[in-house]
């Protein structure tokens, strides 16, 4: 009886630590690396607006998207649990959303690495449901598209 | 076939529109990814198999949309668009559509 509740507690317990230790530590070095790559295309700027202020002329214009799929860990799918009682903003998820939206931009970017700019740059958002049931709570899709344009050369 | 999410192609003429063009495609994922997707959940972090899966449903659906472009004789597709939306759990489907141009 009582090993029966040791395990009945015991591995929910242990999932939650294990999603603590591990998914914080992904997130910092999923950080780490967006921080990198965002420095590198600094001057290579992703606009909301359809046209940029400038005459010089275009060599090509091309689509470009970049997409991923992130989901959270144990232990933040728990704490968000609490935050559902007494209502308010959800913290834990708000680094998620963050994250892929980041990444999705980024590999917009990396889809087309020589423009110039990125005119109309679009996000979209959706959820991801399981199979099995509501286990897919928390996983999200962001597709980030664009028009890399490249211009013939400096003005 | 140029593409492009705006309302031209920069630095070309359009001389004629073709009207809209879609693509769509509805996808399930299989089993030995939903698995893999369960226990990375714990860890939280990136699901590259659903990644992976949406990346190449999009290009089936983009495919199909700039084959129907080239069957009315375009040469770009303007105004691109994207969306998804899940048919049944397990199943999305993504759509893409724009207008079919023809560009000098």
């Amino acid at each position: 009886m009582s090993t029966e509740l040791l395990v009945s507690i015991g591995i929910p317990v242990l999932l939650i630590i294990v999603g603590k230790v591990l998914g914080s530590n992904i997130e910092r070095r999923h950080y780490a690396s967006i921080a990198a790559r965002e420095a590198r295309f600094g001057d290579q700027p992703a606009f909301s607006t359809k046209q940029s202020n400038t005459s010089r002329p275009v060599r090509s214009a091309k689509l470009a998207t970049g997409s991923v799929v992130v989901s959270v860990d144990h232990f933040k799918r728990f704490v968000s649990g609490f935050r559902m009682i007494f209502g308010g903003e959800v913290r834990s998820y708000s680094s998620l959303i963050d994250r892929a939206r980041r990444e999705a931009v980024l590999r917009m970017k990396e889809s087309q690495p020589n423009a110039h700019v990125y005119l109309n740059t679009r996000l979209e958002t959706s959820t991801i449901s399981s199979t099995s049931g509501n286990e897919g709570i928390g996983t999200i899709e962001v597709l980030a598209y664009g028009t890399a344009v490249h211009y013939d050369r400096a003005p | 076939m140029i593409l492009t999410n705006i309302d031209s192609v920069p630095g070309r003429q359009i001389v004629q529109h073709f009207g809209l063009v879609q693509g769509s495609t509805i996808r399930a994922k299989h089993f030995g990814r939903d698995f893999a997707a369960g226990l990375k959940n714990i860890v939280g972090g990136e699901l590259k198999g659903y990644t992976e899966l949406l990346q190449e449903s999009r290009a089936e659906a983009t495919s199909r949309m700039v084959a129907q472009a080239r069957d009315l004789g375009a040469n770009a597709v303007i105004n691109v668009r994207f969306t998804t939306s899940s048919v049944a759990q397990g199943a999305s489907e993504i759509l893409s559509y724009g207008t079919a141009v023809m560009v000098e």
